[in-house]
């Protein structure tokens, strides 16, 4: 059976980004990019779903412009045996992302299609959900842990009220929560061999992928700052200040 | 004729508060109507709750017994076949609005606006990104309009209503690919809810262990609090997954937050920026919590806590 990866190249998790003034978004010259960090533990865990034996072909997709193939090279270093390029230079956005998700699982038919719970740049978290809504498959999201049984998975997943366990009939579209795995490190010899593999490219026409209606995106702000707070000295005055606030008794 | 349909969020016998939130900022469309969809094994008590909200006209309730557990494969398809007729679908931006929400979206062709922390008009909204960093403001293309509620970003809406209450019966084909098997809560019983509660006390990594954790539920319970951690005390095991607080975690706004042997990193304080006040202890003078705190003090947080405690009678 083959997995499909999400793999989206997104400002890297340690950049504190700025807005440019004139709002028109935030600067990303010289910015360092990188893989979404819930996507290298997306292809992580099809990674290790092969290595036990239940998947043949990890397969890692994104979708943006010809730059990106930066991090599907990062994903077959890791392991993928090959990549999907979906070049455009439009901004995807979620509903969109899951129609050309949903026209690579009708070339490909994966059982499972691992995608990150949310892209660190959007904040969306919606892509998984929409692809197994117009797929008509099972969705578990944010996932904490994935058994696989046959023609099933269990999966663990992340809620606000603790850990919730569902059983979803294969094929079925999973979304990468931070605790189901630690991703490996890329080594040298890794990245020589990722150089072989092969990765095919494909335009939104070609795919015949018809854009969904998108929400505009009229401006971009900084957000509020916080009053810059002061330093006490002890516990005594820490607590005659919270006190004087009423925010203790 | 434009209307709103809240989806509401509860456990069989609760209406979470988040649903009261969502609408607050319902009310801020200013549209003709605000409805809530209840859908429950059994919503007697759940729709009740729901139509107690003030603004709120029609409660719709959904009985099945499919909908015991939240499963949104099984909740999708009925929702769709409620929206007819509203200009507007919105739930909270809790992990149930978040998994459920989208996937109806997907089925109606719509784009989604998550995390809505503001109302400019019934279509233009402004929405937190890179966590919390950039606020941008959006416009939602013609159609309805789909959105979960940042829940930090509205308060809960008052009782004092009395909304009908409409029972409804829908024939839609519900999938049996999907099979809730359990709910394991963290446990915490007992204390305050973490995204409801006045005061939070959380601690970090600087915390050290699961045995060192008592000290800050012993803290938390001596002034009432909810108990959070950040990321890195929920991997180390100290404390379950649902206290995380964070990016990925939960977003919080109450009165007074505490923040023990957290260094501060922008993923946990896109969870704390609408907290009311921000106290920091970390033995790190440089720790960049200190940058957003209101008062910071600078120093072991086990002997502050001791310090605490004692002060605290
Ligand atoms: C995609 C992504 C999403 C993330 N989402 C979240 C999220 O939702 N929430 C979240 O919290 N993190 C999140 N993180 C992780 C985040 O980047 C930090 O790694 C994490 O918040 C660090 O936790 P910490 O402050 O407890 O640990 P550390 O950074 O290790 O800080 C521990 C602090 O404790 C102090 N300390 C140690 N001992 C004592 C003592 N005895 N007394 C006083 N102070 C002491 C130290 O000085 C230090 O400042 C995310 C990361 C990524 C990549
Ligand atoms: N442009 C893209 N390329 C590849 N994967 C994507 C892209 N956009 C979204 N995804 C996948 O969908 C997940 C959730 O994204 P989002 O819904 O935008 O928060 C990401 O973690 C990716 O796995």
């Amino acid at each position: 059976m083959k997995i499909l990866v999400g793999v989206k190249r997104v400002v890297d998790y340690n950049v504190r980004i700025q807005v440019k003034p004139d709002g028109s978004g935030i600067a990303t010259n010289g910015v360092k990019m990188s893989m979404n960090p819930f996507d290298e533990i997306a292809i992580e865990e099809a990674l290790r779903i092969k290595e036990a034996g239940h998947a043949a072909e990890v397969i890692a997709v994104t979708m943006g412009p010809k730059v990106a193939q930066e991090q599907l090279r990062t994903a077959l270093a890791m392991g993928a045996d090959r990549a999907i390029h979906v070049e455009t230079d439009d901004d995807i956005q979620p509903l969109t992302a899951a129609r050309i998700f949903k026209a690579l699982c009708d070339k490909e038919s994966p059982k499972i299609v691992l995608l990150g719970k949310q892209a660190i740049d959007d904040d969306n978290s919606q892509t998984a959900q929409m692809l197994a809504a117009i797929s008509h498959w099972p969705q578990a999201t944010f996932a904490s842990s994935i058994t696989l049984d046959g023609d099933k998975a269990t999966v663990i997943r992340e809620v606000d009220a603790g850990l919730e366990t569902l059983s979803v009939d294969l094929p079925a579209i999973i979304s990468a929560d931070l605790r189901l795995n630690e991703p490996r490190y890329v080594k040298l010899p890794d990245i020589m061999k990722a150089k072989r593999k092969t990765i095919d490219t494909f335009t939104l026409d070609e795919l015949a992928v018809e854009p969904a209606p998108a929400i505009k995106i009229l401006k971009t702000s900084p957000p509020a700052k916080r009053q810059a707070g002061i330093k006490v000295e002890s516990v005594d005055e820490l607590v005659a200040a919270l006190k004087e606030k009423g925010l203790v008794k | 004729m434009s209307k709103v349909l809240v989806i509401a969020e509860h456990d069989g016998t609760t209406l979470n508060g988040s649903t009261a939130r969502a609408v607050s900022c319902a009310k801020e469309l200013g549209l003709d109507a605000i409805d809530i969809a209840v859908l429950a094994s059994d919503g007697c008590s759940v729709s009740e709750q729901a139509a107690a909200i003030s603004g709120v006209n029609t409660v719709i309730l959904v009985e099945n017994p499919a909908n015991e557990h939240a499963v949104s494969a099984l909740l999708a398809p009925q929702i769709e076949a409620l929206s007819d007729g509203y200009s507007h679908l919105l739930a909270p931006s809790t992990t149930f609005g978040k998994d459920l929400l989208p996937r109806i979206a997907a089925h109606l062709g719509a784009p989604q606006i998550s995390d809505i922390m503001r109302v400019e008009s019934a279509r233009v909204f402004d929405r937190p990104v890179y966590a919390g960093n950039a606020i941008i403001t959006v416009e939602a293309p013609e159609g309805i309009v789909i959105g979960t509620v940042r829940t930090a970003s509205y308060p809960v809406a008052e009782n004092g209503g009395s909304a009908t209450i409409e029972k409804r019966e829908l024939s839609v084909e519900l999938p049996s690919h999907t099979q809730f098997v359990e709910l394991s809560s963290g446990g915490g019983e007992g204390r305050p809810d973490l995204q409801a509660a006045a005061t939070v006390v959380s601690g970090g990594r600087g915390v050290g262990s699961e045995e060192n954790f008592s000290v800050i539920y012993g803290l938390a319970d001596k002034i009432g609090a909810a108990v959070g951690a950040s990321r890195a005390a929920v991997d180390a095991g100290f404390i379950p997954n649902d206290h995380q607080v964070g990016q990925t975690g939960k977003i919080i706004a109450p009165d007074l937050y505490m923040a023990f042997g957290i260094s501060g990193a922008i993923q946990h304080l896109a969870g704390i920026k609408d907290a009311g006040t921000i106290v920091a202890v970390n033995k790190d003078a440089d720790a960049p919590i200190f940058e957003v705190a209101d008062f910071g003090l600078v120093g072991d947080l086990f002997q502050v806590i001791e310090e605490l405690e004692a002060a605290l009678g």
